[in-house]
């Protein structure tokens, strides 16, 4: 009994670091295909879903249209239906099976980009204000206001995200196009719409870390004739630093990866934004919204997408844990 | 005390999930035909209790999950040739006729009239503003805002989208060299955005001022949109209404012996933005013959529901024909 | 000037807490003036075909009880391991690390593990997917809490139970579980709450169904995902039971917090 006990605890233990590695080891599987046919290149290639001509690079494009035969100008060539590519021909193949001398190239850049965009855009809207709440809460406010208020913020960190991506499309960003112009859906909105999502569960973290600073250190200060800004610099930051920037750091891979506030937001269009008002796109959603209709490389290339993703966020949430928060 | 109620809980959900349930069919594709087979499957389900459940995911993923037997029938509104389809072993047959509309959304207009020249150049991108001269010629009267065009089009990969660049294929010589017929365009206008399913872009357009995008009209009008009147091959302006879109399928070669491959955009009379939307079903297998029953119900006894929403039922003789197709095929 | 400073630190501190508390209070605000402009009996008596909820709240329920069901026997194992066994060496330390860090990995990315695995495989989406990929995201969370519970539990119980000569396991469960149970029960409600509001991992692991249906193996009904595709449909009704689920979905999340909040605080006192 005791044995079996132990063994079986030691099995759940080793499940997770399990689902870990086969996660890793499945996305890398299903990835293969892209990461052989696009390489590394595929990180810095901005096209999504474009037909290439593959043997004849040299050729621009106004040269390709000269060797095409003119067509004449009469109703019936025109009426032909030799246009219409025939990818449907090799249904049960592949759809996007590059033939011949084409190829459909793939390039993960632009949503990458998003991604990041939208990220740090949440970032910026979000530290100050989560700060903001987070002093507010523990040094500013009295214990009567402080607590229901503490509580309501760690409530509000529980709320579903697709709330927060439903009030963006249709509340938030018209407001926010009214005011900066541009369209109801953009990087902006997106970035503001994950920044409001995470400002709770930043508050909540960052309230925390600041409320395991000792009275004694703050007391000891006010009683030296501190100003509370003083306090709060001088000591509360620093004592809590750690802990704060792991709140931030985890918020950030929260944001990261973020799929249903950013998907009814972002726009979905495969381009890099000219002005902060304008649609790009983000990895999570493209997976979101393209996994249904993919297949064969289409396919492979967005498990190539989510093992970027997977390892971005991996490399964020380890250099929070493994630097900032630290369990004793 | 707790962990046992936990557990207890745990057991009548396993004991619900295991409970066997009553036959159903499974479809998905073309967003474009979601308005109808959703109607047909309520009325189907109040009446017989059989289950049809239908999911719009676009025309690509129509193809795809049945030809892969994920699902028992494909929408897809990009017709497969017979070559395909024996290939894929599915056999095909159309369900309606429907058009794409070219909605917008600019405060203050509402007839807006497009010429061939005018919607050639708003989607290659010449044009970029709504007081452009080739607008403007054949809206005299009307205050056109000096403002960018947003295009919206799809982000997946949609019949609706292919329906609508063969359309262009056929009216414009530079569009169909450039970028032909395809479910995914990489559309060369400037300022765009893109929604998902035929309602991802109506809603898009609809929240957007200046915006305009090509739609279903089923779904154009369930969303009040303001729909352009556009030129068609007889060189004349004509409005989207279920008569001019008649008028079009008229023209309609749906032949039994092709799998009835049609592309039927751009007939020589009517509403020239029309296309047939078609179910794919595999050759073989007991579900498939429920998916014939469920269209031949929804064929011979509800047509009438889906005219209102704004499609064009199949004429009588092609319904036999299709009739005619499953006893061949003897899904019948 | 230092007191001015201060004064102007004061300000920008609580005006940043009430523009963050406007917001928030904001989309609490839209959620349940729309959501409850929809609110009737029918939501609940009838099927997602028929214009209601019914079968989708269910199917969510469903899938989100039958993940927590299979989690916390292997959360809770996988949290004692950590504790009671592990002790403080390195292996114990990474694998602790290792559970936060697949507790933070992006839910749709655990969705597209899942559908390589088991909707590839079997071809179609399914119930137990969802199930599955929901599991995947609620065990390292169950694991951290029942880690940090049975840290709190004074080491003199277990040294009691060891010289009045239990076994281990004795000790284990009878003590130091039983000790830490309210902290644990929070943990769990708090995992549940998690998943339940999960859209991400289920839009092509469960897929979403417009039919009542109880059989896992099938294509399941989901609210999440189904808020999902009403949200974007042009039909004003359509638009208006998505909010109507969106807050339902929401009040029962905060429930299940509050209750679990509840069930800590019981056991403090």
């Amino acid at each position: 009994m005791e044995l079996i006990f132990k063994k079986l605890a030691q099995f759940s233990a080793s499940l997770v670091f399990f689902i870990l590695a086969a996660t890793a080891l499945v996305l890398y599987l299903s990835a293969r295909p892209a990461i052989e046919e696009f390489g590394l290149s595929f990180l810095f290639e901005s096209r999504w879903g474009v037909e290439e001509t593959r043997l004849q690079p040299v050729l621009s494009a106004d040269q390709a249209f000269d060797e095409v035969p003119v067509i004449e100008d009469s109703e019936d060539v025109l009426l032909d239906d030799d246009f219409i590519d025939d990818e449907d021909d090799f249904v049960g193949d592949d759809d996007d099976e590059s033939s011949g001398d084409t190829r459909i190239v793939y390039g993960a850049l632009v949503p990458i980009v998003g991604t990041l965009f939208s990220t740090v855009i949440a970032m910026f809207f979000s530290i100050p204000i989560a700060m903001g709440i987070a002093v507010f809460l523990s040094e500013i406010a009295p214990k009567m206001v402080a607590k229901p208020v503490g509580v309501a913020i760690e409530l509000l960190a529980s709320i579903p995200s697709i709330i927060y991506g439903m009030w963006g499309l249709f509340y938030f960003g018209p407001f926010i196009a009214e005011i900066f112009g541009g369209n109801t859906v953009s990087l902006l909105v997106a970035g503001l719409v994950l920044g409001i999502m995470v400002i709770p569960f930043m508050a909540a973290l960052s309230r925390d870390a600041i409320s395991t600073v000792p009275d004694m250190l703050k007391e000891s200060a006010y009683a030296m004739g501190a100003t509370k800004l003083e306090v709060i610099k001088d000591v509360v930051f620093p004592y809590a630093k750690s802990g704060i920037i792991g709140s931030i750091i985890l918020s950030f891979g929260r944001a990261l990866g973020e799929t249903m506030a950013v998907a009814f937001v972002i726009g979905g269009v495969y381009q890099f934004v000219g002005k902060v008002t304008d649609p790009t796109n983000s990895i999570p959603v493209v997976l979101a919204n393209s996994f249904a209709e993919s297949s064969g490389l289409s396919l492979s290339v967005l498990f190539y997408l989510a093992l970027i993703l997977f390892a971005m966020s991996f490399i964020v949430i380890a250099v929070a844990k493994f630097f900032f928060l630290r369990r004793k | 005390m707790i962990f046992k109620r936990i557990v207890a809980l745990g057991f009548v959900g396993i004991a619900l999930a295991t409970s066997v349930q009553a036959a159903k069919i499974e479809g998905t594709g073309s967003s474009f035909a979601y308005l109808a087979y959703k109607t047909w499957s309520k009325a189907y389900y109040d009446e017989t209790g059989h289950q049809v459940n239908y999911t719009p995911t676009g025309s690509g993923s129509g193809i795809k999950e049945v030809t892969a037997r994920h699902v028992d029938f494909g929408g897809s509104d990009k017709p497969l040739k017979p070559k395909a389809l024996a290939k894929a072993g599915l056999i095909m047959f159309p369900s309606a006729i429907g058009a794409v509309t070219f909605a917008y959304n600019v405060a203050g207009v509402s007839d807006l009239k497009l010429s061939e020249a005018a919607i050639s150049g708003i989607m290659l991108g010449t044009i970029e503003y709504w007081d452009d001269v080739l607008i403007v010629h054949d809206n005299v009267g009307v205050k056109l805002p000096h403002k960018k065009i947003l295009f919206v089009h799809r982000s997946d990969k949609s019949g609706t989208t292919f329906a609508f660049t063969y359309y262009l294929s056929k009216m414009n010589r530079e569009w169909r060299k450039k970028f032909g017929a395809k479910k995914v365009i990489d559309w060369p206008s400037s300022n765009r955005i893109a929604g998902k399913g035929n309602f991802g872009v109506a809603t898009a357009i609809k929240s957007n001022a200046f915006s305009i995008g090509y739609v279903d009209y089923a779904d154009a009008k369930k969303n009040d949109l303001d729909m352009a009147i556009i030129e068609n091959r007889e060189k004349v302006f004509v409005k989207p209404t279920p008569a001019s879109f008649e008028a079009a399928a008229t023209y309609a070669d749906l032949d039994p012996k092709k799998d009835f491959y049609a592309n039927i955009a751009y007939p020589p009379k009517g509403y020239p933005v029309v296309t047939a939307t078609f179910v794919l079903v595999p050759k073989e297998g007991e579900n498939s013959k429920q998916v014939i029953k469920f269209f031949d119900y929804a064929l011979t006894k509800k047509n009438s529901l889906i005219e209102e929403m704004g499609y064009v039922a199949l004429p009588k003789a092609v319904i036999k024909k299709i009739q005619g197709y499953w006893l061949e095929k003897g899904l019948k | 000037m230092r007191l001015i400073l201060n004064r102007l630190f004061l300000i920008f501190s609580s005006a940043a807490a009430l523009v963050g508390l406007f917001f928030l209070a904001w989309i609490l605000f839209t959620l349940c003036s729309k959501g409850l402009a929809g609110l009737s009996l029918s939501v609940f008596t009838n099927d997602l075909i028929d214009g209601g909820l019914r079968n989708v709240i269910v199917g969510q329920l469903m899938m989100s009880g039958v993940a927590t069901f299979m989690g916390i026997p292997v959360g809770i194992l996988a949290g004692i391991y950590l504790q009671e066994y592990g002790g403080n060496s390195k292996t114990t330390e990474f694998m602790r690390d290792l559970s936060d860090v697949m507790m933070s990995a992006p839910s749709i990315v655990i969705g597209t593990f899942v559908y390589a695995i088991v909707v590839v495989p079997t071809g179609h989406t399914s119930g137990w997917a969802g199930v599955l990929a929901l599991f995947i995201l609620m065990v390292p969370i169950i694991v951290r809490t029942t880690d940090d519970m049975l840290k709190l539990v004074p080491t003199e119980l277990r040294e009691a139970g060891i010289a009045i000569g239990a076994s281990k396991y004795h000790v284990t469960m009878n003590i130091v579980v039983r000790y830490a149970k309210a902290g644990i029960l929070t943990g769990i409600l708090l995992a549940f709450a998690r998943v339940i509001g999960e859209t991400a991992p289920l839009l092509y692991t469960s897929g979403s169904s417009e039919f009542w249906s109880t059989d896992l193996g099938d294509t399941f009904p989901s609210l999440t995902v189904s808020i999902y595709n009403l949200a974007t449909m042009p039909d004003d009704e359509m638009v208006q039971l998505g909010w109507t689920g969106a807050f339902l979905l929401t009040a029962m999340v905060l429930v299940i917090n509050l209750l679990g909040r509840y069930a800590s605080n019981k056991k403090r006192r």
